[in-house]
């Protein structure tokens, strides 16, 4: 399971890149293989304020739901529409164009780093 | 528990889940693939899980004709029945498969999760026959090969004559070098087989099946496109849309028991008494991508006239597909209710069963 050293990761499974103060989020692809293959992806709105660690949208695949949670706050500033139109580039490629939205960020909360991740997913 | 093809599964990549105790194949690659490859070409199920249960002796027939709501003893040998049995009070149990493989051998398939209760049942209900059941789950693999290639596929492994093996039917086969019991039945809404073998044979009639299959697009498939094509076919499945609260008739399926048939059988009383059940089960269609799933509440203008029992975005038809058990008032294909889809009312519509049928 590829788990990039660059990025930080949280407990939900989800990655996050920060560029300045933009900060990328996706899930993971142990989040994309658990899952199975996604089939609809909730995100939230351009201009709307995510809370770290509170559900700000939604990812279902052929068996189950999950809630996406925002593993950072501020404002989100892009959606990856692409991912909206087609939710199976989330299985395909997760931590690239499979990314679900951007949001600018004051302060980046307590992350994993990929050795700490990598720990995590072999604890499940 | 382990199929005896666990290791293959490992092998090829499998993601695995619980089912009743068992550790089975979820999906191997991409269920939207493999739900894919068995509606235009073929895809290849480990069913080990499920419950083979041997009826045999003079009285197999009556036996199974009193444990059960169908009459066992109408079906030729050679053929199968889909059937049910139920307790007392006239509550499903299980749905099954009965084969009649003599006039007096009779091989019951039972769901993973009910075989045990199956098994005990079949044992306490034969005890004032002549007859003995014998529970084969053990030692014996099932592997069906469903799909529009799935003929072609078998064909080239076996000298059995398939166009004379009808849907539900059953015959003895040598498959790929291997001896078999050949079933032309399945769980997708497509054409198949079904084999049962040996558990020391299953990797042997594995491999065959997966190389005769190759140049034909089959790919091996996992409970994940199980669920969504038998739900596409408008299949009930035992925890979902069938219980131990409800009986045939509520999930439409009335036609299996078969009160005309002479003597007694387990629930005949109950269920004479409950032909006109409060909430019937019914196919929903959706719009969007936002699929209503099992347990998610039924609305009419606002109230609450029933429950989802089984929900996916279809992937052969690209919208959402649901069962669900609805008041009768509301059961008429047309009738517009909404499914409370964790906290937003999505709008769907009552249609026939089932959502696809081949062509």
């Amino acid at each position: 399971m590829r788990i990039p050293e660059n990025l930080s990761y949280t407990k939900e499974h989800e990655w996050v890149r920060l560029d300045g103060d933009v900060a990328t989020v996706g899930v993971t692809a142990f989040a994309a293989e658990s899952l199975g293959d996604v089939v609809f992806v909730q995100l939230p709105e351009a201009g709307d304020t995510v809370t770290a660690g509170e559900s700000c949208g939604e990812i279902e695949s052929t068996k189950s739901v999950s809630e996406l949670f925002s593993p950072v706050s501020g404002e989100v500033t892009e959606v990856n529409q692409s991912v909206v139109d087609g939710p199976e580039v989330v299985n395909a490629d997760p931590y690239d164009q499979g990314w679900l939205f951007r949001v600018r960020t004051a302060d980046l909360p307590e992350l994993l780093d990929a050795a700490a991740y990598a720990a995590l997913t072999q604890e499940d | 528990m382990k199929t005896a093809l666990h290791e293959v599964h490992t092998g090829l990549g499998a993601s695995f889940t619980d089912f009743a105790g068992w550790s089975m194949p979820v999906r191997y690659s991409s269920e939207l693939a493999e739900h894919r490859a068995v509606r235009e070409a073929a895809g290849l199920f480990d069913l080990s899980h499920m419950g083979e249960i041997e009826v045999t002796g003079p009285e197999a027939a009556d036996a199974l004709d009193y444990a059960f709501v169908g009459k066992l003893s109408a079906v030729k040998p050679g053929r199968a029945r889909y059937t049910m049995m139920c307790n007392a009070e006239g509550g499903v149990l299980d749905d099954l498969v009965v084969y009649r493989l003599a006039d007096e051998r009779y091989l019951v398939v039972a769901n993973a999760g009910n075989a045990a209760v199956v098994s005990a049942e079949l044992t306490a209900r034969a005890r004032d026959f002549d007859a003995e059941v014998t529970d084969r789950s053990a030692e014996t693999s099932l592997i069906a090969v469903q799909g529009p290639a799935a003929a072609e596929i078998v064909g080239k492994l076996t000298d059995a004559d398939l166009s004379s093996l009808k849907y539900y039917a059953s015959t003895p086969a040598v498959v790929g070098g291997q001896d078999a019991l050949l079933a032309r039945t399945g769980y997708t809404g497509e054409d198949g087989f079904e084999l049962y073998v040996p558990g020391e044979r299953a990797a042997a009639v594995w491999r065959v099946l997966t190389e005769a299959g190759e140049p034909h697009g089959l790919l091996p498939a996992g409970l994940a496109c199980r669920d969504t094509l038998r739900l596409e076919a408008g299949m009930p499945l035992y925890g979902n849309e069938l219980s131990a609260e409800l009986t045939p008739f509520h999930a439409g399926l009335g036609r299996v028991v078969k009160f005309e048939k002479p003597g007694d059988f387990v629930g005949r009383a109950a269920l004479d008494t409950r032909r006109d059940p409060d909430r019937v089960l019914v196919g929903l269609k959706g719009s969007g991508r936002r699929a209503p799933r099992h347990g998610y509440r039924l609305l009419a203008g606002g109230e609450d006239v029933g429950e989802i029992t089984s929900g996916a975005l279809s992937p052969t038809l690209g919208y959402p597909i649901a069962m669900a058990y609805v008041r009768p008032a509301h059961a008429e294909p047309g009738t517009a209710l909404s499914a409370d889809v964790r906290g937003r009312e999505e709008p769907v519509e009552v249609v026939s069963l089932p959502f696809y049928r081949r062509s």
